[in-house]
């Protein structure tokens, strides 16, 4: 029998895509682009909350959009011709989440030298994109109410790495027994920084303040 | 897919430390999977079998799991206790200023070359 050689790698598999991720934002920062990551289980409502939110800011901001999606293109459509923001179509071909290298693969088709804002819609799922750092400056996610207040006890580690939460589909509230009061203390006990918005895709409530928090969020990052 | 992607990245290291150590066939790949990772064994093992298959160096390369238990330590009495067991709360002082020691890991141990 040949002899067995045993090599030590003790390396998390993350690891690379983490470091490919902090190079990511370092280049973005040097550019002056702020990226957000939008996570949310499928239909929670990213699209339509971008759509909404894409139309209070678009004159204050040069804002680009990627759609992450396993194979269709319906989203990018949408949103382009919702608002006539340049919206980019990426295919992760049967893969679950980006990893930043597909994000940059993805950067790759924006102008960035004429944006200040990149958003990545992505892939609908609360575990896997959550495992991913895509090199954006900052996650957000979406949980909408028919899902329930106890999501955050169930997926933990996609609470604990948004540092937004925006509960959507408010005007259902009175069908479904999801308890606001409960999901915020769900959200601390993950992450206790989370910053929570309850709004309404639908009608539009509450957009204004997520709109006021991006813009407030480029802002910072293109000064300092 | 996630046990599929994770496979990939899998792939991706083993090819490179095999590179790095002039390994010609790696015939295991030894991993230690925590309890609360996310990832599923069997679907992560039965993705391994398909896509190792398609590369030389890893021809019939066994992808072996090792469970690491999910611990949880207590910082309101200093306890650890069985994260999947007792969740978020401390079995024995109700403080639910916990936080998880180990159990998240997808790690590579080691891989075996002949
Ligand atoms: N009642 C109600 N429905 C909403 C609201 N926001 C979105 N929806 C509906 O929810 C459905 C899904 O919304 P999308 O915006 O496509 O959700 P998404 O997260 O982009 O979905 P995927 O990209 O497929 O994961 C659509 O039928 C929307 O009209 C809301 O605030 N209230
Ligand atoms: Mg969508
Ligand atoms: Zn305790």
């Amino acid at each position: 029998m040949d002899d067995v050689k045993i090599i030590e790698i003790k390396k998390s598999v993350f690891a690379d895509n983490d470091e490919d991720a902090d190079k990511l934002r370092k280049e973005l920062k040097g550019k002056g682009v702020y990226l957000l990551n939008l996570m949310s289980s499928p239909g929670a409502g990213k699209t339509t909350t971008l759509i909404g939110t894409l139309k209070r800011i678009q004159d204050q901001v040069r804002v680009a959009v990627m759609e992450a999606d396993i194979d269709s293109d319906v989203d990018a459509v949408k949103i382009q011709k919702a608002t006539g923001i340049p919206t980019i179509q990426l295919h992760t071909g049967g893969m679950c989440h980006l990893d930043a290298e597909m994000t940059r693969q993805g950067l790759d088709n924006v102008a960035l030298a004429d944006v200040d804002l990149v958003i990545l819609e992505n892939v609908g799922n609360l575990v896997c994109p959550a495992e991913f750092d895509t090199g954006a400056v900052r996650n957000a996610m979406i949980l909408s109410v028919p899902e329930g207040d106890d999501k955050p006890l169930k997926y933990p580690l996609m609470f604990s790495v948004c540092d937004l939460v925006l509960v959507n589909k408010v005007d259902v509230m009175p069908y479904f027994d999801f308890d606001l009061d409960k999901c915020r203390e769900y959200v601390r006990m993950r992450n206790p920084k989370a910053r929570i918005i309850p709004i309404c895709a639908k009608t539009g409530e509450g957009l204004d303040d997520f709109a006021d928090w991006l813009l407030a969020e480029v802002k910072s990052w293109k000064q300092d | 897919m996630h046990e599929l992607g994770i496979v990939f990245y899998i792939i991706r290291d083993v090819k490179k430390a095999a590179l790095e150590n002039a390994v010609e066939h790696v015939s295991a790949v030894v991993m230690n999977i925590g309890e609360v990772s996310t990832v599923v064994p069997e679907l992560l093992t039965d993705c391994w079998r398909w896509a190792a298959d398609k590369e030389p160096l890893l021809k019939g390369c066994v992808l072996k799991v090792n469970t690491i238990p999910a611990l949880t330590h207590c910082d309101g009495c200093g306890a650890e206790y069985e994260t999947v067991r007792y969740g978020k709360t401390c079995p024995h002082c109700n403080s639910e200023n916990t936080w998880l020691l180990q159990g998240r890991e997808v790690e590579i141990k080691e891989i075996e070359a002949t």
